[in-house]
């Protein structure tokens, strides 16, 4: 027997309930105008994919684009528990690979830019570091990214192709870390990509790592099969890859795919 | 003179304990003066909030004087300007109304805790407070936590704790009174003994009548932040000048103008004695010399009142009644009495004194600055 | 009278009511769900091999290693502060706890974006350092420097508490016996607040256990210098979930074995 005293309680908690379950998991309304499209894309692309968002948004009237930057491999990680996500953009094709054996992509990944590291140093460069062998040198702090991360395994491949034996002070959680870090003047050098240089401007100076040509990451780029909007993030996909998405990034310092 | 004497001989003229000074907090303001020879044991009595706390408080240290001097042992603590000796420094033994016994540290500790302090060391400081803790009679109780104590054993471990410094001044605020009766009066026997051999200058704060009889040797009556009385225990038993000491030795004294015998308390009340007096005077008279009847008395007593009954209260042997004649009285009557005339509360009576048992003295207090002799001349 | 659940009522109190005890349950809910989740996770089988793994085994010393010289900083620093606070008359005494407290709200990342201003190679502190030839970033002393940054207001503010809450009248007591106020402070003010140090400390510690944002944004990512074990729970969780696993339950049972070896202290204390 429920008594009169219970049934606040119970409508309470049951309400709590509901509320919980419905901010997490799917719901059956169909694509319309007044959505949102969310879009996990590496912390590497946060400038131009920003830019992105405006023209998008123009051209949608009435949806919101909500984009989450972060470590490419943070976001696969989300994607693959089930994140309420519609694109997702890596930095590296081993990161997006995690997305598709996990069956969270809804179609097959496309390239739509690469990119090549590079070492930066702060402006004024106080640590008069000219080449990429000085961070053998003694005294000399670099970071990089964390090795789980697409920009991290970058470099532990470029550090051991040069035979570099100093270790980084610090393993950042992304490339943006990394590089807000030798801005400050934190750090001596820090290695980040060419577009996280560019997007730097004068603030920091660049100096190119050997072989770095020859080791490049391909960004790949996919819906995602929990998307509520599959339109609109398909839309988003094409944007990417449309001449207008391929300009911004070309401008930014990315390569062509 | 005779007896212990403390320190360095001073000179003549000066007392071990000088004092003559003003607190002002707030709207109070406490005006006293007092000076006291090694052995005096002075009782301070009065209702709540004449100031008893504030003056104990600034011969401690805890509270500075606004103006006016405490001197002792010819060392000046307080002088009214710049700052005052602190608590610290001065040799002064104080046990607290609510005891404050260290809650973490041992009976035995807590009494070696003032040497130790002070500069002794701990095998030593315990010593010395194993010591005290034997004169005091709880020798055995050294290891037990206050929490772990009775009332009367934690009173004489508190005590043990403020002589264990040898202090010039000791101040005891109403150290009996959270005692359970018979505990107390153990108690007050012995603390009169040890007062008694104590060679600095004891200042006994309290609202028991009884404290002033068995262990003061001086009594000094305070009211509303002035003394109002200041003598011997007998003296101010006798002869009270407050309300307050009346009510509390449980005589009756009436205020009044005296011209011949006739002595005017109110408009309403008069009174006459056997004593020709002109000027102001107090009325004293026992409680037992008040005579109880219904109808108005017939017989040679020349005072007497209407009065209603406002309380009955057994007293010892006798039954005490408290009246109301206009004025506050109280009348001891024996039970049988009390059935006779069926005294309860509310009921109408006549009260009657004869002039012979009138006291008559003087309202002006023997003054601040009387000493009375010391007991050790 | 017995409740739906078979438990003896009192007659006078009667059983609790439903409005109380279903959020209560809820809340019980959510604290104990993702524990129990865990727990029941962990690979337990390949525990004895990742438990002397040089990762986990480095973490592990380095956030034992850095907390305790945060408690100890803590001390040090903290009873002085907590004293002042609770025991003078400083003026703008509000407006000093109100500071000190602030950490307690910060963000860690921002603290750790203002310990960078601070302590940075560029910091108002950390330029003139530089010169010197000392950096502070990236080294085991800037973790401590963060942990105690965010533990520092947990400790004091427990401490303070304390501190007003005991009986002021023993310090009077232990003036009048001739005790000059250092001594008061070692013999009297501390033993007193002990349940309270004991407390702050524990809160302190576990703060400074569970730090992330500013460890990592102030002193960095480095195995054996400066990736404590949260920040090894975070590394390893993208590249080696397992290992995270492994990483988190550990830190958990050392966190519950020192709860409960401080809570038998703390029930001592309290019985005195």
């Amino acid at each position: 027997m429920i008594t009169r005293a219970a049934r606040p309680a119970i409508l309470t908690s049951v309400g709590i309930l509901l509320l919980a379950a419905g901010c997490g998991g799917d719901s059956d309304d169909g694509a319309s105008e007044g959505e949102t499209v969310t879009v996990l894309a590496a912390s590497s692309l946060t400038e131009t994919f920003t830019e992105l968002e405006g023209i998008y948004q123009e051209e949608h009237e009435g949806v919101d684009v909500r984009i989450s930057f972060d470590s490419s491999s943070t976001l696969a990680g989300q994607a693959i528990e089930g994140a309420p996500a519609d694109v997702l953009a890596t930095a590296d094709e081993a990161t997006m690979a995690m997305a598709t054996d996990a069956d969270v992509t809804a179609e097959e990944p496309q390239l739509f830019a690469t990119n090549t590291m590079v070492m930066v140093v702060p402006a004024g460069n106080l640590a008069g570091i000219v080449s990429f062998e000085d961070l053998n040198q003694e005294g000399i702090t670099y970071i990089a990214c964390e090795e789980s991360a697409p920009c991290g395994a970058l470099a532990k491949t470029l550090l051991d192709a040069n035979q570099i034996e100093a270790a980084p002070s610090s393993f950042e959680v992304d490339v943006k870390a990394v590089l807000t870090k030798v801005e400050l003047d934190e750090a001596d050098a820090g290695l980040v990509y060419e577009s996280d240089a560019v997007a730097s401007g004068d603030k920091v100076e660049t100096i190119e790592i050997p072989m770095a040509e020859q080791e490049i990451n391909n960004y790949p780029i996919a819906t995602l099969t929990q998307s509520e909007n599959p339109d609109l993030a398909t839309d988003w996909v094409d944007l990417v890859l449309s001449e207008e998405g391929q300009g911004i990034l070309g401008e930014a310092g990315f390569g062509a795919p | 003179m005779t007896g212990p004497v403390i320190g360095p001989v001073i000179g003549p003229g000066a007392a071990y304990l000088d004092a003559d000074f003003v607190v002002r907090r707030g709207d109070f303001v406490l005006d006293v003066a007092l000076s006291a020879e090694p052995g005096d044991v002075i009782a301070v009595i009065g209702p709540n909030g004449s100031g008893k706390s504030t003056m104990a408080r600034a011969l401690a240290g805890l509270v500075p004087v606004t103006s006016g001097r405490i001197t002792c042992r010819g060392t000046d603590w307080d002088t009214g300007e710049g700052q005052p000796v602190q608590v610290q420094a001065r040799n002064v033994g104080v046990v607290f109304q609510d005891l404050l016994l260290f809650p973490h540290l041992s009976a035995l500790d807590n009494v070696a805790f003032g040497p130790h302090s002070r500069g002794v060391d701990k095998t030593g400081a315990r010593r010395t407070a194993r010591a005290w803790l034997d004169r005091l009679g709880v020798g055995e109780l050294s290891h037990r936590r206050p929490g772990e104590l009775s009332g009367g054993q934690a009173q004489r471990v508190a005590i043990a704790r403020a002589l264990a410094t040898e202090p010039a001044l000791l101040l005891l605020d109403e150290p009996l009174a959270a005692l359970d009766v018979g505990v107390a009066m153990t108690l007050r026997v012995e603390l009169a003994r040890h007062l008694a051999d104590f060679g600095g200058v004891s200042v006994l704060v309290t609202h028991q009548a009884i404290d002033t009889m068995t262990v003061a040797n001086r009594v000094m009556v305070l009211d509303e932040g002035s003394v109002a009385q200041i003598g011997s225990p007998q003296e101010v038993a006798q002869r009270p000048r407050t309300d307050h000491v009346a009510r509390l030795v449980g005589l009756n004294a009436l205020r009044g103008r005296s011209s011949g015998t006739d002595v005017q308390v109110t408009d309403a009340m008069s009174l006459t004695s056997v004593t020709p007096f002109d000027g102001e005077v107090f009325a004293s008279f026992t409680p037992s010399a008040v005579t109880v009847t219904l109808e108005e008395p017939t017989g040679s007593a020349r005072n007497r009142w209407q009065a209603t009954v406002q309380s009955v209260v057994p007293h010892g042997e006798a039954v005490r009644v408290h009246l109301d004649a206009g004025q506050a009285l109280i009348a001891d009557v024996t039970p049988a009495s009390v059935a006779r005339l069926s005294l309860v509360p509310g009921r109408a009576v006549w009260a009657s004194v004869k002039a012979t048992e009138v006291a008559i003295y003087g309202t002006t207090p023997s003054g601040p600055d009387a000493r009375l002799p010391s007991r050790h001349v | 009278m017995t409740s739906r659940k078979g438990v003896r009522v009192d007659p006078a109190v009667g059983r609790a009511p439903l409005l109380l005890v279903l959020p209560a349950l809820l809340g019980l809910a959510v604290l104990v769900l993702p524990l129990v989740s865990l727990l029941v996770r962990t690979p337990w089988s390949t525990m004895p091999a990742r438990l002397v793994d040089p990762v986990v085994l480095d973490a592990l010393w380095l956030s034992l290693l850095t907390s305790t010289i945060t408690m100890a900083l803590c001390l040090l620093l903290g009873l002085p502060l907590a004293w002042v606070l609770a025991r003078t008359h400083v003026r703008g005494r509000a407006l000093l706890r109100g500071v000190i407290t602030v950490p307690l709200v910060l963000p860690p990342v921002v603290a750790g974006v203002a310990l960078l201003t601070a302590f940075g190679r560029s910091g108002i502190l950390g330029a003139p350092l530089r010169d010197l030839g000392i950096t502070i970033p990236f080294t085991t002393t800037a973790v401590v420097i963060a942990h105690t940054f965010v533990a520092l207001p947990f400790f004091v503010i427990s401490v303070e508490g304390a501190f007003r809450a005991s009986n002021r009248d023993y310090d009077l007591v232990a003036a009048t016996l001739g005790a000059d106020r250092w001594t008061v402070f070692r013999r009297v003010t501390v033993p007193l607040a002990l349940p309270g140090i004991i407390a702050g400390l524990v809160l302190g510690w576990a703060r400074s256990l569970g730090e992330f944002g500013a460890t990592i944004t102030f002193a960095g990512n480095f195995p054996g210098t400066t990736q404590t074990m949260p920040l090894a729970v975070y590394s390893a969780l993208q590249s080696d979930p397992e290992a995270a696993l492994v990483l988190s339950v550990i830190l958990l049972l050392v966190s519950v074995l020192v709860l409960v070896l401080l809570r038998d202290r703390w029930l001592q204390q309290a019985a005195r």
